[in-house]
């Protein structure tokens, strides 16, 4: 393997690895805030022993978080340099902001959040919770701002000059349509994940305290837990649904060749079908790919929301991208960069394909459970000892997260051969692209990155263990039977007054 | 002014930010092998009475390191391309070190063993070392120039950067960031640990101010060029002094300010000997510069827009912080560990 691969590689198991914790950070943070809320402004226990109970998973979880996501940042410029050169004066814009304007509020609210409980007044420390749910989501928008302009570079120019990409227009770059849906769908399948998991952990504790007899408790704690997962989970399927089918139709006029692969679509077609199952012969070969079933008409609806639109198939698009691309080349007389008629203008198949798929299953399948579940517990104050309930909530946790990395797979593959695509029609800038192969860093051997990307597996490796076990041994502990109200208001003045040290309410 | 200077020196003020604040945090994480005394037991409260010194905001001290990196990405992604692809395999270590330290700091309470806690040890303590050593390696490197070839990529291979200033300059931060954890610790606890911390930074102090003075006028003499640098050189040779002064008074506060002092100048130091290269190349036609790494001046004029309204805040909402855990931490304050263990997975119904 060259520098090349290797980057890609460790760009992927870096990336997937850190979006392993982001989704739960950022759907979780939310929700305990919201359950946080109901405890001031009610004063019901339940709410203050689920807050802490899920406040101490959500930071299990946040560290890592974090951990992982300083390697994003500092990988551009390690591995991908002349990318970084290319992009800097835009893509570099929005993850400055996002320091500036999110990372900068979360850590420290969430500092503040922490050790404040006994410090600061009730409401001012709910105030801490809601500041780190809205950085977090926050975060989300510009990071995401970054990848859309990557996926459909707007606001931009070209500079022959120095061969770079230039920034006009910031608010183009933050309203870009890519961005708009792309968000939503983000922070919904984020939610999706949240919803899941406080519903999974909850229900599994629900049904064992039923069965022990203890039917009191697992209605007075758990189901309301359960329940706010489940609506969560439903709302946010409906969203991830909606978004995904904006974002389908973009894909189609941003990145036809994307929605190509994704369908294993060869040859240009009217009323193209929606592939159910396909197989291929993994040559990346369009003459290998077999289509077993099929919805009729139904691709050709989810691109253009009309049965019979004619959607174009790879075969024809990599000619339309040859001769797009070396005519561009010739009427701006830049020197051409790579041979038109030797690169392969379209992703993957199968990985395009496949992984599309999944991201969808496992995403409307978590969905779908949460409808069941909850027309199981429709009746006000129902609770069930079935077993399988509480299992089907532990490993229904899991599909959101396999959505989420499948999402990001597809849509980063998916862009390949670019890591800057570029726009084949009038919704964008002209000139702005890049190959993911012109983007690696010149000066770093092959040897050096693999070293880095053994060192981060074998690490992300521990870590992903640690934290695993972690989650669990806290998610099987259950919530506190009681938990003291640690707010100033609730507690006497601290202890200077009669010269006596008072324990923290929470220390490392 | 013009918007690249502009940004050249809000860089530096971000590194001064980040410098300063996790300065301490690392000498914090490097005194655990150091300071805490007495039995197991006791040797584990004084560990967590230092790391509860730094809890609650060594997280957010850290984000200006983040800031510092995406503005140098925006404002000048040529230094960022080529310092990060240059400099590959100490940004790597550091950034093993900086993800091992951040899981510590948040899962070490976690689980009640004492082997679980002693990785988290191991992992604050090598998390803080190997950065404190490192950032210093790479700003002696900025300052004395690198092999940059005529496309302005880093030629000179990884033990180039390790050249005997390169390798003082380590020790220089490595010995600040020591005395300044200490003096930080001197000033946020109370009883044993005050007055070992107290007397620790007396002592390492005088280190410090030998180390980077000599490392200081080495690099005014050989690679800054400018009188005026001469002036961060002295304003941090009195502060040092007066670290040395105030540790010995444990005049702790007065101490502190000194300590940040010398760091601040440092870093004006740092970049001042560097301007108008961010990057020195040994062959100076080759040097990246805050003209030629720049981005445009309209990307310029939007983030120092977004700078100039959020930085104030930012300092606004991390200055209450420390004002909400201003007081003194002692022994006493330290709560019975919570953390479960994996030993028995305990039912409770």
């Amino acid at each position: 393997m060259d520098a090349l691969d290797l980057a890609r590689w460790q760009f992927g198991i870096t990336t997937v690895y850190h979006f392993v914790f982001v989704p739960l950070t950022i759907g979780l943070s939310p929700l305990v805030a919201i359950m946080q809320t109901a405890w001031v402004r009610t004063g019901n226990e339940r709410w203050l022993r689920l807050t802490k109970f899920f406040g101490k998973l959500l930071l299990i979880n946040f560290a890592i978080g974090v951990a992982t996501g300083i390697v994003q940042e500092f990988q551009f410029g390690m591995n991908w340099s002349e990318y970084s050169r290319f992009v800097g004066d835009v893509f570099g814009a929005p993850l400055a902001m996002e320091a500036l304007a999110a990372f900068f509020v979360e850590s420290t609210f969430l500092g503040l959040w922490i050790f404040g409980w006994d410090k600061l007044p009730k409401k001012i420390h709910l105030a801490c919770i809601w500041a780190v749910a809205i950085a977090t989501n926050l975060s989300a928008f510009f990071i995401l701002a970054a990848n859309s302009w990557m996926q459909h570079p707007v606001g931009t120019t070209y500079n022959f000059e120095t061969g770079r990409a230039e920034m006009t227009d910031i608010v183009a770059v933050l309203t870009n349509p890519t961005v708009l849906a792309a968000f939503p769908h983000t922070i919904a399948a984020a939610f999706l994940t949240a919803g899941t998991f406080v519903a999974g952990i909850a229900a599994w504790w629900m049904v064992r305290l039923v069965r022990s007899g203890d039917e009191e408790r697992a209605r007075d704690v758990y189901r309301p837990a359960v329940v706010l997962g489940l609506v969560t989970m439903l709302v946010s399927g409906a969203g991830v649904a909606a978004s995904g089918d904006w974002q389908a139709k973009l894909m189609f006029d941003q990145q036809p060749a994307k929605m190509a692969a994704a369908e294993g679509l060869c040859e240009t077609q009217d009323g193209a079908a929606f592939s159910i199952l396909a197989v291929g012969d993994l040559t990346n070969d369009c003459a290998g790919v077999r289509h077993l079933i099929e919805l009729p008409g139904f691709t050709s609806f989810l691109a253009t929301g009309d049965f019979d639109a004619r959607i174009r198939g790879v075969d024809e698009l990599q000619e339309y991208y040859t001769e797009w691309v070396t005519s561009w080349e010739e009427a701006n007389g830049v020197e051409a960069t790579f041979d038109p008629q030797d690169t392969r203008f379209y992703p993957n198949l199968a990985i395009t394909y496949w992984s599309f798929r999944l991201m969808i299953g496992f995403g409307a399948g978590s969905a779908a459970l949460a409808l069941a579940a909850l027309w199981l517990l429709r009746r006000k104050g129902a609770v069930t000892d079935k077993v399988w309930f509480g299992r089907l909530g532990i490993a229904a946790i899991a599909t959101p997260f396999l959505a989420s990395a499948f999402g990001w797979i597809f849509t980063e593959m998916g862009r390949q051969p670019w890591v800057v695509a570029p726009n084949p029609n009038t919704s964008g800038v002209d000139g702005v692209w890049l190959l993911t192969a012109r983007g690696v860093s010149e000066v770093v051997s092959p040897g050096m990155v693999l070293f880095s990307m053994i060192g981060f597996t074998l690490l992300y490796g521990v870590l992903m263990v640690a934290w695993f076990r972690l989650m669990k041994r806290y998610a099987v502990q259950g919530v506190a039977d009681t938990e003291h109200d640690p707010s100033p208001e609730a507690n006497p003045p601290a202890d200077d007054a009669d010269g006596t040290a008072r324990p923290l309410s929470f220390a490392y | 002014m013009d918007l690249p200077v502009v940004w050249f020196l809000l860089i530096a003020v971000l590194w001064t930010g980040y410098l300063v604040l996790e300065g301490f945090d690392f000498g914090v994480g490097m005194l655990l092998a150091i300071l805490p005394r007495g039995d197991k037991a006791r040797r584990e409260k004084e560990r967590r009475l230092m790391i509860n010194t730094v809890g609650p905001v060594w997280d957010g001290n850290e984000v200006w390191l983040l800031t510092a990196g995406g503005a140098t990405f925006a404002a000048f992604p040529e230094w960022y391309a080529t310092l990060f692809s240059g400099f590959y395999l100490p940004l790597f270590l550091i950034l093993i070190a900086l993800i091992v330290r951040v899981v510590a700091f948040e899962w070490r309470g976690k689980i009640d063993s004492p082997a679980w806690r002693g990785w988290a040890d191991r992992a604050l303590i090598f998390g803080s070392f190997v950065p404190a050593l490192l950032w210093g390696v790479a700003f002696a490197n900025l300052v004395r120039g690198v092999e940059l070839d005529a496309d302005h990529q880093y030629v000179g291979g990884f033990l180039a950067l390790l050249s005997p200033f390169a390798l003082l300059g380590g020790l220089v931060t490595l010995s600040i960031f020591l005395t300044h954890g200490a003096i930080f610790l001197a000033m946020k606890v109370d009883g044993e640990m005050r007055e070992r911390a107290g007397t620790f930074a007396a002592r390492s102090s005088v280190v410090t101010l030998v180390v980077a003075g000599v490392w200081a006028v080495w690099a005014q003499l050989a690679y800054s060029g400018k009188g005026w640098t001469w002036a961060p050189v002295l304003v941090a040779a009195a502060a040092l002094v007066l670290v040395v002064a105030a540790t010995r008074l444990r005049r702790e506060g007065l101490a502190f300010t000194a300590s940040a002092v010398a760091i601040v100048a440092a870093v004006v130091l740092i970049f001042g000997s560097m301007f108008p290269d961010v990057m020195p190349a040994f062959d100076p036609a080759n040097s990246l510069t805050v003209d030629n790494a720049s981005s445009t001046d309209y990307t310029l004029t939007v983030m120092t827009w977004v700078a100039v309204i959020l930085t104030p805040l930012v300092l606004l909402y991390q200055g209450w912080t420390y004002w909400v855990f201003r007081k003194r931490l002692t022994i006493e304050h330290i709560p019975e560990a919570t953390g479960l263990t994996f030993d028995r997975v305990v039912s409770r119904s």
